[in-house]
């Protein structure tokens, strides 16, 4: 049980603190960077409560496409974050306000956690044991079966997010020579070559 | 006392000798990998390839680690020092630890764990930040278009090669390694799901920067790449991670396709042969088709590949799970 705690407290520590060091870094490369460190000690804590699933996907998803984009973006910025840091005071009580609601209802869960143990289990779907059933099967079991319908819901929010991002962004300009490959692999050489007899001084 | 010696020690030192039981193999493949490369090319181009250092030029690449070795490691003046010295740490890292669940027969893997090809596929995924880090770090314009170029096609191919993780998981009904490899003991997948093998290997060289998709260290355009900056044992560790990877895709190809550990026919000759040599047989085979493909094929122009990623492989391989899903619930093969 010893280990298990030690490691708790190992990432539980590091996750604390490259998150402060996302906020608190001087450079925007080392405080994405410092996010990825926290996504992955928040993995390793899945793992450590037996949700490898989650810990998989979530290094999957965040660490190894959402943060690659991320970095991506930030590396090309050309930005003076030093002098946007200089306005920061002046968003403190936006900051401070959304921090007390965050953390009001945090503590709403909480409570609601200690006074009613079993109350997730009235509300939400019934889960099995973690010994009778790997996790990967009990996610899908939960995702796709009790609550198909909110599943599909917010695949067509996404969809509609994606199609939305595309149209925003998709511009057609003039004068852009695309490859077209079908029409390239279709042609046949009668179509573009020609082979003349050239007469001696006569040219072409 | 007698607990904690029994119960945390033992275990400890017992696993920290099956990872050098690893990775020594590993590093060895890797080192040969680079000879058999040279030997290949040299074939295929009908030249003599490295002969002069040892009998066949056998101790080539030991006297290149060692040239390594001597070098001065040079860290340009404007770079930014931490990231670039951690840079190729990482890439050699990843490129090792992704072996701890990889089975080598029936009962020879580190951590047989439930979500084994999920671990792979995100360990593999995260080799894209060696690069990008590596190239920004450098503070240098190659390395930087080197960088930015690698994360663009790694995240792309990623998105194909998940797909065709699925179609094989959805014909085995796990994650777990070893069970993807049983549930290929009447016949490998990569006859029935043929063209996801393809996929699979195209992509697999597209994920592991090889030709003809070597884009980020195309020499021709930014000089080496990602790695310009990068000097004696800096270097050598991108490059064993590069070809630590490669060895890593080809063994990621045998257990989801060609049947892991298992021997072609389950009959008496061809099964008397241990699981783990049949293995490496087969990655020996796949890297092979590496290298192959590295002499036979010209390197991609940048768009062509982008639109190989996104308008070719993912339309493809998303119809070919839809097309697996639905073959499987009509006939009622659903493990």
């Amino acid at each position: 049980m010893i280990v298990q705690s030690l490691a708790f407290y190992l990432f539980a520590a590091i996750l604390v603190a490259s998150a402060v060091m996302v906020i608190a870094a001087r450079n925007p490369v080392h405080s994405v960077l410092f996010l990825i460190l926290a996504f992955f000690n928040a993995a390793g804590l899945f793992v450590l409560i037996g949700a490898e699933f989650v810990a998989m996907i979530l290094v999957i998803v965040y660490v190894g496409a959402v943060a690659v984009l991320f970095l991506f973006v930030v590396m090309m910025l050309d930005i003076n974050f030093r002098e946007l840091r200089s306005g920061a005071l002046q968003y403190l009580p936006v900051g401070i306000t959304v921090g007390l609601v965050l953390l009001v209802e945090l503590a709403l869960v909480l409570g609601t956690w200690v006074i009613v143990p079993d109350l997730a289990a009235v509300s939400g779907a019934p889960t099995p044991a973690p010994d009778q059933i790997n996790n990967t099967h009990a996610l899908g079991l939960l995702i796709y079966t009790h609550y198909a319908y909110l599943f599909q819901a917010a695949g067509l929010i996404l969809l509609i997010a994606m199609i939305g991002a595309i149209v925003l962004t998709l511009r057609s300009r003039e004068g852009v020579r695309r490859q077209n490959i079908s029409a390239q692999v279709s042609r046949r050489r009668d179509q573009v070559v020609a082979i003349r007899k050239v007469p001696t001084r006569g040219g072409v | 006392m007698v607990e904690l010696w029994s119960g945390y020690a033992w275990p400890t030192i017992i696993i920290v000798l099956q990872i050098v039981a690893i990775i020594i193999p590993l590093l060895v493949g890797v080192a040969y990998l680079t000879y058999a490369e040279r030997k290949v090319l040299a074939a295929m181009q009908l030249r003599q390839g490295p002969n002069m250092v040892g009998p066949f030029g056998l101790f080539q690449p030991l006297a290149d680690g060692l040239k390594l070795f001597g070098k001065e490691t040079v860290i340009p003046a404007g770079a930014n020092r931490v990231v670039f010295v951690f840079a190729p740490m990482l890439t050699f890292l990843l490129s090792l630890i992704a072996w701890a669940v990889i089975p080598f027969s029936s009962t020879m893997v580190l951590a047989n764990i439930n979500v084994g090809v999920l671990y792979l596929f995100a360990i593999s995924s995260l080799g894209v930040y060696g690069i990008i880090m590596a190239g920004w770090a450098s503070n240098s314009k190659y390395a930087f278009l080197g960088g930015l170029r690698s994360a663009a096609q790694m995240v792309s191919y990623e998105v194909s090669i998940g797909f065709v993780i699925i179609t094989v998981l959805l014909c085995v009904g796990s994650l777990n390694l070893s069970d993807v490899v049983l549930a290929q003991r009447t016949v490998w997948f990569a006859i029935p799901l043929f063209p996801m093998f393809v996929v699979f290997f195209i992509s697999a060289l597209a994920e592991t920067n090889r030709a003809p998709f070597d884009l980020p260290e195309g020499e021709s355009e930014l000089v080496g790449g990602y790695n310009v900056e990068y000097s004696a044992m800096t270097f050598a560790l991108f490059f064993l991670g590069e070809y630590a990877n490669m060895i890593l895709m080809s063994a990621m190809t045998s257990i989801l396709f060609l049947g892991g550990w298992l021997p072609p026919f389950d009959i008496a000759p061809l099964n008397w042969i241990p699981g783990p040599i049949w293995f490496a047989l087969k990655i020996a085979l796949v890297l092979f088709m590496f290298l192959w493909v590295r002499a036979t094929v010209p390197r991609y122009r940048y768009d062509q590949l982008m639109r190989l990623g996104w308008k070719v492989f993912l339309p493809f391989s998303l119809f070919w799970v839809i097309l697996t899903a639905g073959v499987l619930v009509t006939f009622g093969w659903l493990p």
